[in-house]
């Protein structure tokens, strides 16, 4: 790719889409009668049939990005701009426009969510089984059918679902818990799965397996899946295209290898150097210096000018739109090409088949 | 400040005992029981098994293996906060329980055992009285260590304390509650607590696990700058391994992987993650996401099953053998024991070219 001045840039549409199933168009949530942004004019589509990884800091707006697609603001914050959703059928639903039952309806048959922390999303005193059975009857569906489905959907998951569907959620290990509340978010069937943090407070080898088993049920049933986390290096395992967000806004999209290996944005590149890994040599890790803006105190222009090495006076006073930096590439930076040559990566992004050579290529 | 001390209990504990030593060290806990059930014998949760370590001066030993392998549990009995159920803790040759009992010959007093010991906790937002002031919190150590200092030196010490783990303006960071802080900041608070007391070992049980991704990495060289500085010892514990990497190759220390209360390999980091011996190992660094794209894609585990046996009855011969994907009859058979050559120790048959496992039927379930 060719260096180009910021004159001749091409901009980047993020809902330029073949065939999207969620689009997100200038949504902002708000608080406190507008005074406080929690997620800033957001535009973004989601294919179907892809994996969205979305990645962020605490803080920095992600979960009310998920929450934003299901319309599930936690009150009293405000949601404006638009979410569409198309279904399979090629009809379109307003999704701020439905009412309360429409609502309820859609978020777990068309668009399921699953939260962190499965211990809270299960009531203490009823039984696995009891969660499923209820969830079928509300959204009357055939309680005999949709149980059967639900053992399926237990042992795609590598549990044992007479075992698990006997059990009360305390019984279960938080592994196996978040794999249950994965199985009942899907037992209605819904195209769209979001995830916000879905692994966080379990171990290493529990996400990792998790990651897995969802690229398994991504492939069997079709699904659409947007994960949303901190842990930019575990997502990479499943996305096919990831998103960053910093201070309550999109900052890039680009496809997995891409945002990896030739990410234009300096946070994202400050953020994949800051990430411990095997194979990054020891003295190249470095953390990213100083904190992100609170809601209340987004600077003018670009919001990481204050820690950007790059930042000139044009970040300062106009806030970057998306360039476009590749193919499905987008970039919020003036300096793209820049941050792509002058900020190194502390890893090697290598796309050959050296699997045993891996960390001596770090050495 | 801690240089004077450390020569006096040297010369008490003798030099040729390691700091802390932990033979055959056993924890077993009795599972709680229900009213119906009090003829039956109690269920028994096999924590820790029979780890042997030791653990030296300015020394690093990393922890790492999944919930509920008995990394903590074994972290809690090494620092004296958990009693094994058998084997013995030993700081400088002196035994730490029979110190706490005043049994037999004490040669350094329970009190000096425990002060020399910290811990760091994981979530330091409880670990801190939410109703004191950043100030009042680690003024309370120094009063026990050393009562005839003054208000003034105190506030001294807590400031220079504070701007050494990062923390400035020091003056405006002490007059804060703790739900004033970030988590970052907490946990500086709680290193800088367990500083105070001159430690010769901390324990960091998850303590930087709670972090964003992005703020590790400086809290680890935090911790290893103070290493240096305060000539302490630590035992970090992590689920992460390429945190414990990183811990371990910069303290210049070593990895102990955990599994169902066993240690089944310990190395130094290079020696775990570039020639890793033991299976579980294995699926370790499987698990540990890697940026390298070709490490991307979310490969099957090298394991047979995702779940962690029950503890209260744990597999017999090799405990891992259930999950195993190199498993044969001699593991349900027989348990493998640590061996090896310099640091580099594992408990797997695989490496004993002659042993009868390479002889036995492979296992399938």
């Amino acid at each position: 790719m060719t260096p180009e001045t910021t004159s001749q840039q091409r901009y980047g549409d993020p809902t330029a889409t073949t065939d999207p199933i969620i689009e997100m168009r200038n949504a902002k949530v708000t608080y406190d009668d507008g005074e406080t942004f929690v997620l800033d004019d957001v535009s973004m589509a989601i294919e179907r049939n892809e994996v969205v990884g979305v990645v962020g800091e605490s803080g920095s707006g992600k979960s009310m990005f998920a929450s934003a697609m299901l319309d599930a603001i936690p009150d009293p914050g405000l949601l404006t701009g638009e979410i569409l959703y198309h279904k399979a059928d090629g009809t379109t639903i307003d999704v701020l426009e439905l009412n309360q039952e429409e609502l309820r309806q859609f978020r777990w048959e068309e668009v399921a969510m699953v939260f962190q922390g499965a211990m809270s999303s299960f009531n203490p005193t009823m039984k696995v089984g009891g969660h499923f059975r209820e969830t079928l009857k509300a959204h009357d569906a055939n309680v005999t059918e949709g149980m059967e489905f639900a053992r399926e959907l237990l042992s795609d998951l590598y549990l044992d679902p007479e075992r698990v569907l006997d059990s009360y959620p305390h019984e279960l290990s938080g592994g196996m818990q978040q794999r249950a509340l994965i199985a009942l978010s899907l037992v209605l069937e819904p195209n769209v799965l979001v995830m916000d943090e879905p692994t966080a407070a379990l171990d290493l080898l529990m996400q990792r397996s998790i990651l897995m088993l969802l690229q398994e049920l991504q492939e069997k049933y079709d699904l659409t899946m947007v994960f949303i986390t901190h842990d930019l290096p575990l997502v990479a395992a499943l996305a096919d295209r990831m998103a960053v967000m910093y201070a309550f806004d999109l900052i890039e999209v680009a496809p997995r290898d891409q945002l990896i290996g030739n990410s234009g944005h300096p946070y994202t590149r400050a953020l994949l150097n800051s990430t411990p890994n095997l194979d990054a040599p020891l003295e190249e890790m470095r953390s990213i210096e100083g904190q992100s803006p609170a809601p209340i105190n987004v600077p003018s222009g670009c919001s990481y000018a204050p820690r950007c090495p790059l930042a000139t006076e044009e970040c300062r006073t106009d806030e970057p739109p998306f360039y476009d930096t590749g193919s499905d590439h987008m970039t919020a930076c003036h300096h793209w090409d820049a941050a792509r040559e002058e900020i190194d990566l502390n890893f090697e992004a290598i796309d050959d088949e050296s699997t045993a050579a891996e960390t001596e290529d770090a050495r | 400040m801690s240089q004077p001390e450390i020569a006096e209990t040297d010369r008490r504990g003798g030099s040729e005992a390691p700091l802390l030593s932990l033979e055959d060290v056993e924890v077993h806990f009795e599972k709680d029981q229900g009213l119906l059930d009090f003829f039956e014998e109690p269920e028994t949760v096999q924590a820790v098994d029979g780890i042997s370590l030791d653990i030296e001066e300015n020394d690093v030993v990393v922890l790492v293996g999944e919930s509920g392998c008995g990394k903590s549990t074994l972290g809690k009995t090494s620092i004296g906060l958990q009693r094994p159920t058998g084997g013995a803790v030993r700081y400088r040759g002196q035994d730490v329980w029979a110190a706490k009992k005043k049994r037999g010959d004490v040669d350094i007093p329970f009190s000096e055992i425990r002060s020399s010991l910290q811990i760091i906790h994981q979530d330091p937002g409880s670990s801190l009285n939410p109703n004191q002031k950043i100030l009042d919190i680690l003024a309370t150590p120094i009063k026990q260590t050393h009562p005839n200092v003054g208000v003034n030196e105190r506030r001294q010490r807590i400031y220079s304390l504070l701007e050494r783990v990062g923390m400035n303006p020091a003056a405006d960071f002490a007059d804060r509650y703790p739900h004033q802080l970030s988590g970052g900041e907490q946990q500086r608070v709680a290193l800088a607590r367990a500083l105070l007391m001159n430690p010769d070992l901390i324990l960091a049980d998850e303590a930087i696990s709670a972090l964003d991704v992005s703020l590790r990495v400086e809290m680890m060289d935090l911790m290893l700058d103070l290493q240096e500085e305060f000539d302490t010892s630590f035992v970090f514990i992590s689920h992460d391994l390429s945190n414990a990497r990183y811990f371990a190759e910069h303290g210049d220390g070593r990895i102990a992987v955990m599994y169902l209360g066993e240690i089944v390999e310990i190395g130094t980091a290079e020696q775990l993650i570039e020639d890793p011996g033991h299976p579980y190992t294995k699926v370790l660094r499987w698990a540990t996401p890697d940026l390298a794209l070709h490490a991307a894609g979310a490969s099957e585990p090298p394991m047979r099953k995702i779940d962690v046996p029950d503890p209260v009855d744990p597999p017999s011969g090799c405990r891992f053998h259930t999950r195993c994907p190199e498993a044969r009859e001699a593991c349900r058979e027989s348990c493998p024991a640590l061996t090896g050559e310099d640091e580099h120790h594992t408990a797997c048959f695989r490496t004993q070219p002659d042993h009868a496992y390479w002889d036995s039927p492979p296992l399938d379930d």
